[in-house]
């Protein structure tokens, strides 16, 4: 349990994270989602107590980060910035976190197995891929064999496979009923692994809802419909409280109502229909519409620039 | 949840600092920067006392050999052991802030003044070991080598055992200074230029003063100060005495800790 209230974050001028509320409850992935520069590895770094906040606060399970002795038995975290000196060995970054906190010399030989890294382990960090560097800060983050693990942008940079395992790992780590909190900002991963989502968007707080939640309150989900008597159709749905608008002489664009609700009317009516089809907009769709003109870094053609980090 | 509440509980602040303590010396063993140090540091004091014994005891006059510290000449490797050994101290530090690893440090150990004495004690344990040693094998080195009768002095001779220990005193010292400026400093670059900068500048700037503040100033100057512990007899009458000038060489060290103590847990990391 992750809880987070009035978090604010200043740096001189910039104001990077915004009297942000949200709670990440156990037992499911939440998605931390926002755009480039939104805020979400300040806010991570604050959940860690690496920044201080200009004011609010957050608590893990129900205590400051820094008020844990041996917090890696609390927290696991993944940072998306680099915490691994290149000359070590993954092996040997292991050794010291885990004297830290005493823990045991065996659980660091059990992580470099369960993330696939005990062939390499003896070999310098610094010459490790992208995705084995994942592996190495993911393994950090098991070590302690926390209650609560938190990601920050787990996928970046990484292969299909890697992709794979990392999103059958954060499942399978939330199956056991631990708290998981992931940012990304992309919102078709999320889609595939996030239960609960926290969307943010310059530093301030946009959502915090379930998949389905966001895409009921879509404003572009419509129904489609095509009848030679578009006329009469849409007089009869307007009666029934729908949003009726013509789109040419024989299409009708439906809103308020539901496809089966549609089919019901026309066919107690003796209507033809021709096309009567429902459109949801993509997860993608509503994400943009959410955090439009709070993308900081964006590209005059519409492209995302580079991430600053 | 039980688990891990129970741990926390039962976790002692000694076995936290013990356990600390022991992260600390794993970081410092398992980096290349550190064997270099020490091997620079090593090789610089017993081979300049060789090189030393072998091409410049034979040839001083009789008017040089009673006028020569022959400890002192002995450890003319410090003068490069000294700088690796302060930019270790550096490292120690700096190294994690240039890497990042420091997100993973503070993150396993939010007390971050508990860190920063970990490094310390960690450091001054390792750099004391080596100095002291080094001291020590430069001594017997230039003893075994130097040519005839020329320029001996025996451990029970007054001050030798003192000044070849505060060879290696003087080194545990600058690595603490090392360390220190590394804290408030954090990159590596600047925080070793700020170290060479302390050690060798403030001689250069003294020798500009009108010489009445360079008598008052100059004994107090970093290196002037510290370097009297491993002088066995004192033929400059305006220098500290050994341990006076050591105990001023330390605070120098203090200062720079304290505020790098300060600033740990007042800087975002």
């Amino acid at each position: 349990m992750i809880e987070a209230i009035g978090l604010t974050k200043r740096y001189g001028a910039t104001l990077a994270v915004d009297e942000l509320s949200f709670t990440v409850p156990p037992g499911q992935v939440t998605g931390f989602l926002g755009p480039n520069g939104a805020g979400k590895s300040t806010t991570m770094r604050l959940i860690l107590g690496l920044d201080a906040p200009t004011a609010g606060s957050v608590t893990v399970n129900g205590k400051p980060y820094t008020g844990y002795r041996r917090p890696l038995l609390e927290v696991g975290a993944l940072l998306e910035a680099k915490t691994v000196h290149g000359g070590r060995s993954a092996y040997n970054h292991l050794k010291w976190l885990a004297l830290s906190n005493g823990i045991s010399g065996s659980r660091v030989e059990q992580v470099l197995g369960q993330v696939g890294l005990r062939t390499v382990a003896r070999k310098r960090a610094g010459g490790f891929s992208l995705g084995m560097g994942q592996r190495l800060g993911i393994a950090a983050a098991l070590l302690g064999d926390p209650k609560v693990l938190m990601f920050d942008e787990p996928v970046n940079g990484l292969d299909p496979e890697g992709v794979l395992w990392i999103r059958n790992l954060l499942k399978s780590l939330a199956a056991e009923g631990r708290t998981v909190f992931i940012s990304s900002h992309l919102m078709s991963e999320m889609a595939l692994t996030a239960d609960r989502l926290i969307i943010i968007g310059r530093g301030r707080l946009i959502a915090d809802t379930t998949i389905e939640d966001l895409l009921q309150g879509a404003s572009g989900n419509h129904i489609r419909v095509r009848s030679p008597e578009a006329g009469e159709l849409a007089r009869l749905l307007t009666a029934h409280g729908a949003g009726v608008a013509r789109q040419g002489s024989d299409t009708l664009r439906i809103t308020g109502t539901t496809s089966d609700a549609v089919g019901e009317i026309a066919r107690s009516n003796g209507l033809t229909l021709r096309e009567l089809s429902a459109h949801q907009v993509s997860l993608e769709d509503r994400y943009m519409e959410l955090t439009n003109g709070s993308a900081d870094y964006r590209a005059a053609d519409g492209e995302h620039a580079p991430a600053r980090n | 949840m039980d688990i891990t509440a129970t741990a926390e509980t039962t976790y002692s602040p000694l076995t936290a600092a013990v356990n600390v303590l022991r992260s600390e010396y794993c970081k410092l063993r398992t980096v290349r920067s550190t064997f270099w140090a020490l091997f620079t540091a090593v090789a610089s004091n017993v081979g300049v006392a060789a090189l030393l014994a072998i091409f410049v005891s034979g040839r001083l006059t009789a008017n040089q050999k009673a006028t020569t510290d022959v400890v002192r000449l002995t450890l003319g490797g410090l003068h490069i052991s000294q700088v690796a050994i302060g930019v270790l101290g550096v490292l120690v530090i700096s190294s994690e802030y240039s890497t990042g690893m420091i997100r993973a440090t503070l993150s396993a150990v939010p007390r971050r003044r508990l860190v920063l004495a970990a490094k310390t004690a960690v450091l001054t344990a390792v750099s004391l070991v080596i100095g002291i040693a080094s001291s020590f094998a430069a001594y017997f080195t230039f003893q075994a080598m130097r040519s005839g009768n020329s320029l001996s002095a025996a451990l029970g001779d007054p001050g030798v055992l003192r000044a070849v220990v505060g060879g290696g005193l003087y080194l545990g010292v600058i690595g603490l200074l090392g360390l220190g400026l590394g804290a408030i400093i954090r990159a590596p670059a600047g925080a070793i230029a700020a170290l060479l900068g302390v050690m060798f500048v403030p001689p250069l700037l003294s020798d500009l003063l009108p010489n009445s503040w360079q008598t008052a100033i100059g004994p107090y100057l970093p290196l002037n100060a510290g370097g009297q512990i491993y002088i066995a007899s004192r033929f400059d009458p305006n220098t500290l005495a050994p341990w006076t000038g050591l105990g001023v060489f330390c605070l120098y060290a203090a200062a720079a800790l304290a505020i790098g103590v300060f600033l740990i847990n007042h800087r975002d990391a």
